[in-house]
């Protein structure tokens, strides 16, 4: 079982969300906002091992190369270019293999390069994954795409990036429910709009948690009712949240936020048929 | 001069200053490069005129009539985006390489639109932005595109105001790229913080001018001293500290900026932030 977090914007709460239930029922947790990964601050794991991940990119012989281009030609990213011999851009080069398939002197081979790392640990006897983008590189699916290959079927609580892209697409991908924590405001409507459109395009079934409510009237409560969405639960408009926030603690430490991520759990249960 | 507020993780505030911004601005050409999820025009309003499709993908296409199913596209598709001679267009990545192995001239690759990009006119003057398709790859070149229009509704010696996007990633380089100053909104929280110094690297990358500003800042005063004492080390300007103001939520419900409410705490500090900054664009 997979259960994903995600919301169109950022800064919603995916995070506070993904931590506490997955801590509250002691399943495994995967951070794969690769861009900024924040779990591992508040599930604090311990033993925590580190392994790269690389994409492989082209290197070209020279003594094989005959200067056909046709691997410059491939290439749909723009990753090669010709002068007096093959030059890579290789932070544009997405590890395809294009460029190899097609060279008639086989003067291709692929060398791994280094785009960020894997780390996991364990909180208590808790499963950790979280995965980091290395800074000034552009792609995090390649790593993203690594994190969800490391998952069984066991329960698994996964922690997407913000947006709605192929960054939010790969973590989703063989997920059995979706979470849409989103905010009573204007902007957070916008965005879960934008999330519930990708989850109903992937067909992924799902429901949504609005965070710092205020008050239980609000167009984005609103939205849910007139558009059939389940409201799984509502987390409320309140500072010593976002102390216990910036603190880096979770908020189950605390009886009434426990109770709280509780009650959302029995409905994520009620919705998916089965006790996690 | 051209301007982006970026803070690495998302909802820190950016939107909120940006829309200030574009308010106090007498003359700037506003920019969201936030093509995800863009909200600039939800506070700026405007009516929208000119809007075209963005071609920013390919996706392989398998015609059934050629297809042997022969499965040399699926054993070369890195991304596992092709079974039994259908492709997944959410995996596929565009890349061609399954019509390199195709010995029966089956794949072809076709232009895929990716999203909009659209020029607002609005009340404060231009504002260029787009509406990605939902899932869509190349959120980066998307941005590059919306920077590209706005530029050409000005000069060279116009004030830019860029909404950036959340992250470190592609998009986001492609939002700081070529900017003259980065403002960077920090929230004092451990992962604000974290977040900082990694947006912080992608600005130093690109030698890009980085100024500070701690938004919600009493939320947590340990943490604002950390970073207050780590932009003092990096010898970075830490311009403004935005007080925790429930008004925000209510100008954001309002659908206006927050600088139109008088005696908003928040609001006050953000017209300090932008009077500060302009002695940094003269």
């Amino acid at each position: 079982m997979q259960i994903a977090v995600l919301s169109g914007k950022g800064g919603t709460g995916k995070t506070t969300v993904s931590t506490n239930l997955a801590k509250l029922i002691n399943v495994r947790y995967i951070d794969c906002d690769v861009e900024e990964p924040n779990g591992f601050i508040f599930l604090k794991p311990q033993d925590i091992k580190s392994k790269e991940v690389s994409i492989p990119v082209p290197y070209v012989d020279e003594d094989k190369c005959i200067h056909c281009k046709k691997c410059v030609d491939i290439c749909q990213f723009n990753a090669l270019v010709h002068t007096d011999r093959v030059i890579l851009f290789e932070k544009l080069c997405h590890g395809c293999g294009a460029c190899r398939a097609v060279c008639p002197t086989m003067a291709i081979v692929e060398k791994d390069r280094p785009i960020g790392k894997i780390e996991t640990g364990y909180s208590d006897d808790m499963e950790c994954l979280s995965g980091t983008l290395n800074v000034t590189e552009p792609m995090a699916g390649p790593i993203i795409s690594k994190l969800k290959g490391m998952i069984d079927d066991k329960t698994t609580i996964i922690d997407c990036s913000p947006g709605s892209s192929c960054n939010v697409v790969k973590p989703l991908l063989g997920v059995d429910y979706a979470i849409l924590v989103t905010e009573p405001t204007e902007f957070g409507l916008h965005d879960l709009k934008i999330a519930v459109e990708l989850v109903r395009k992937m067909k992924i079934p799902f429901g949504v948690i609005i965070n710092r409510m205020s008050q239980e009237d609000n167009a984005t409560s609103k939205y849910c009712k007139d558009d059939n969405i389940n409201i799984i639960g509502t987390i409320p408009f309140d500072r010593d949240i976002a102390v216990m926030y910036s603190k880096g603690e979770l908020l189950i430490k605390d009886e009434k936020y426990k109770k709280m991520f509780t009650d959302i759990m029995s409905n994520i249960e009620e919705a998916i048929g089965c006790s996690l | 001069m051209q301007l982006v507020i970026i803070s690495g993780k998302g909802g820190t505030g950016k939107t909120t200053i940006a829309a200030s911004f574009a308010y106090l601005s007498e003359n700037s050409i506003k920019c969201d490069c936030d093509v995800d999820a863009s909200n600039l025009h939800i506070v700026l309003g405007g009516e929208d005129i000119k809007s075209e499709a963005y071609i920013g993908a390919k996706v392989a296409h398998v015609d059934g009539d050629k297809c042997t199913l022969c499965r040399a596209c699926e054993d070369m598709c890195r991304y596992d985006a092709i079974k039994d001679g259908v492709v997944d267009e959410l995996k596929c990545e565009g890349c061609a390489a399954c019509t390199v192995v195709c010995d029966y001239d089956a794949i072809k690759m076709k232009d895929e639109v990716t999203g909009d990009t659209i020029i607002t006119k609005t009340s404060k003057g231009i504002l260029s932005r787009a509406q990605m398709i939902v899932g869509a790859e190349g959120s980066g070149k998307l941005v590059t595109d919306v920077r590209k229009n706005a530029l050409s509704y000005g000069s060279k010696d116009d004030m830019y105001i860029l909404d950036g996007t959340p992250g470190v990633g592609c998009a986001v380089m492609a939002s700081v790229t070529g900017c003259d100053i980065a403002l960077i909104i920090v929230e004092p929280s451990q992962s604000g913080l974290n977040d900082f110094k990694r947006v912080l690297s992608v600005v130093e990358f690109f030698e890009i001018k980085p100024l500070v500003c701690i938004n919600k800042y009493d939320i947590n005063e340990e943490v604002t001293k950390d970073i207050s004492a780590y932009c003092e080390a990096k010898n970075i300007d830490l311009i403004g500290k935005i007080p925790f103001d429930t008004t925000v939520e209510k100008s954001i419900n309002e659908l206006k900026p927050i600088v139109l409410y008088e005696n908003s705490m928040a609001a006050k500090e953000i017209k300090n932030i932008w009077k500060k900054l302009n002695d940094y664009t003269k």
